[in-house]
């Protein structure tokens, strides 16, 4: 019995220690006034957790992400734009730490390539259209 | 004739695709999140003493006129009793380390000091990881450069390994030690 319970105890080892800390108070707590709370949530769904880094910090139960739901909703109670907020972030993470897209020298591409591809299929149909003619 | 010069292109672009893949694929992994911060002042904070029998840390201690190391640290980090050796040894070299606990246990921290030994003159407690969000870090443990001026000179992202040393002991230096 001994070997199994040892052998649970191995099983159920986190693969990454966490800290025995409460969450801080407003990590899991809603906003009372739900309007300023859709506002923390329509935030916080666009943040990346750092922690785990394909989670948004709405997802995450990391307690960084936690503590950085804490810190917004703080804020955003105190009366702080979200997009302040973000920009806040960004300043100290960069463009990583948020999901929304931006044109930058670097994502440019990204939102030039569709609208010249369609220009192309646009022309392709024309001409194709005219010849029949 | 005309369609072998269309497929011909569809070719040349398939196989531009893979190379973009090949090329990105072969890259090292790069997952860590760097402060951009580098160059700014330690915004302003004021954190209490994480352990009774040493103070706790503000911005204004580290714009104190000396340079210092701080280690961004946790005693539930086992990365963080990994680097207390490395620690330890730039204490030795001269070093002036001081740190802040993330979401820590006063208990918790005394037996890690007991056990891995206690390079810090100051250790500040912060229970919801605000000096993280504060100076750009994304984790534990994190150990930045900060001139005696405050500001953030150098971030070094996980724990210090042995070899990691001399590059600290360097920015030290360089941030006017």
């Amino acid at each position: 019995m001994r070997w199994l319970a040892v052998l649970l105890l191995a099983l159920a080892a986190p693969a990454f220690a966490n800290d025995s800390l409460p969450p801080a108070p407003y990590a899991y707590r809603q906003l009372d006034d739900p309007k300023l709370e859709a506002k923390a949530e329509a935030l916080m769904e666009t943040l990346r957790c750092l922690t785990c880094q394909s989670q948004s910090i709405a997802d995450s139960d990391a307690s960084m992400a936690g503590d950085m739901r804490d810190e917004i909703r703080r804020r955003i109670a105190a009366g702080e734009q979200p997009e302040h907020i973000r920009q806040w972030l960004i300043a100290r993470y960069g463009d990583y730490i948020s999901y929304e897209p931006r044109v930058t020298s670097a994502t440019w591409p990204l939102f030039v390539i569709p609208l010249a591809l369609i220009a192309l299929g646009v022309v392709v149909v024309l001409r194709r259209l005219a010849r029949r003619v | 004739m005309k369609g072998v010069r269309w497929s011909l292109w569809v070719l040349v672009a398939f196989a531009a695709l893979v190379g973009l893949f090949a090329l990105q694929l072969s890259r090292p992994k790069h997952d860590q999140v760097e402060s951009t911060m580098i160059g700014q002042p330690v915004p302003q904070f004021a954190l209490g003493a994480a352990v009774p029998e040493l103070p706790g840390l503000s911005s204004a201690d580290l714009a104190n006129g000396q340079p210092h190391l701080l280690n961004i640290f946790a005693s539930w980090c086992i990365p963080c009793a990994a680097e207390a050796p490395q620690l330890a040894a730039l204490k030795g070299q001269g070093a002036p380390i001081v740190a802040v606990a993330i979401r820590d246990r006063t208990n918790d921290l005394e037996d890690f000091f007991q056990r891995y030994g206690n390079p810090f003159s100051r250790v500040g407690k912060d229970d919801t990881s605000r000096i993280q969000f504060l100076i750009g870090s994304s984790g534990v443990p994190e150990t930045f450069v900060i001139d005696g001026k405050g500001i953030i000179r150098h971030q070094h992202i996980g724990e210090i390994r042995p070899e990691d040393i001399p590059n600290l002991m360097n920015r030290l230096k360089e941030a006017g030690a």
